[in-house]
């Protein structure tokens, strides 16, 4: 099951900073470790995160295995104008997630 | 009956350790390695300036399974001055990165913040890339008492 959560405000002035904290539920198995009986558990990543506003790409990383379980990515963006921000996810095991959220500027 | 001599011959063989089941005694070296590579796959061949960064993260970490670390680059992010791009580096992982970030002026301030897993006692490493094609960091030498990707899955 995919499950993913985001928070920014819902309302914001033109022009202002806001902050973007999302979070993804997902084991982030880094293909290091190994059973108690030896044999390796491969990776499963979640190897790229974007954000657009209004469809326009305003953030995006690369995640590698050195990231915590349950991805945490804060960022900011300046809040131009009302609509909706999308947000994706993607990994190992065509693992994809999608949120979008509604954002409205005065 | 077996003599003494036998005994220790087959004493012996039993005891050797198989080869798979030793360290590589050159770990630390290819580690190091591996951790400039990807050092040099981001920077090219270009000068790194310390400062305009500054890397968060507490300097004595518990458990490196999940340790919080922010990252902030003093930049007036406007279309002609901005931060690209915002990458994090660990020396003693098993593989170097920790995260790439893409940014742009949209963004309005240069600050992150995300949870890493950190295997060793060691030194990160953050690197911001200029829209002018500049290079400036910051590095955090940290202590780990709990290390990450050591204990055995539960399947």
């Amino acid at each position: 099951m995919v499950r993913v959560v985001v928070n920014l405000p819902a309302a914001a002035k033109r022009g202002e900073i806001i902050e973007i904290k999302t979070l993804a539920a997902h084991p982030m198995e880094t293909g290091f470790r190994s059973t108690q009986l030896g044999e390796p558990i491969p990776r499963d990543i979640i190897s790229l995160f974007v954000c657009t506003y209004n469809g326009e790409e305003i953030f995006r990383a690369e995640l590698h295995p050195a990231i915590a379980a349950n991805p945490l990515i804060a960022f900011t963006t300046v809040a131009s104008e009302s609509g909706r921000i999308e947000f994706k996810w993607t990994g190992d095991n065509g693992y994809v997630a999608t949120q979008s959220a509604a954002i409205t500027v005065v | 009956m077996t003599t003494r001599r036998e005994f220790l011959v087959l004493a012996c063989g039993a005891f050797a350790t198989p080869v798979e089941a030793q360290l590589d005694p050159n770990r630390a070296a290819l580690r190091q390695a591996a951790f400039q590579e990807a050092l040099r796959k981001v920077t090219g061949d270009a000068p790194v300036n310390r400062g305009r960064v500054k890397l968060d993260l507490p300097p004595l970490i518990d458990n490196g399974n999940a340790v919080p670390l922010s990252v902030a680059v003093e930049s007036p992010m406007t279309p002609a001055d901005h931060v690209k791009a915002i990458y994090v580096f660990t020396e003693k992982n098993p593989q170097p990165n920790i995260i790439g970030v893409h940014l742009g002026p949209r963004a309005g301030r240069a600050h992150i913040a995300t949870r890493a897993r950190i295997a060793d006692t060691g030194t990160v490493i953050a690197i911001a890339q200029m829209s002018d094609g500049s290079f400036w960091s910051d590095s955090v030498p940290v202590v780990v008492t709990l290390s990450a990707c050591l204990e055995e899955g539960l399947i």
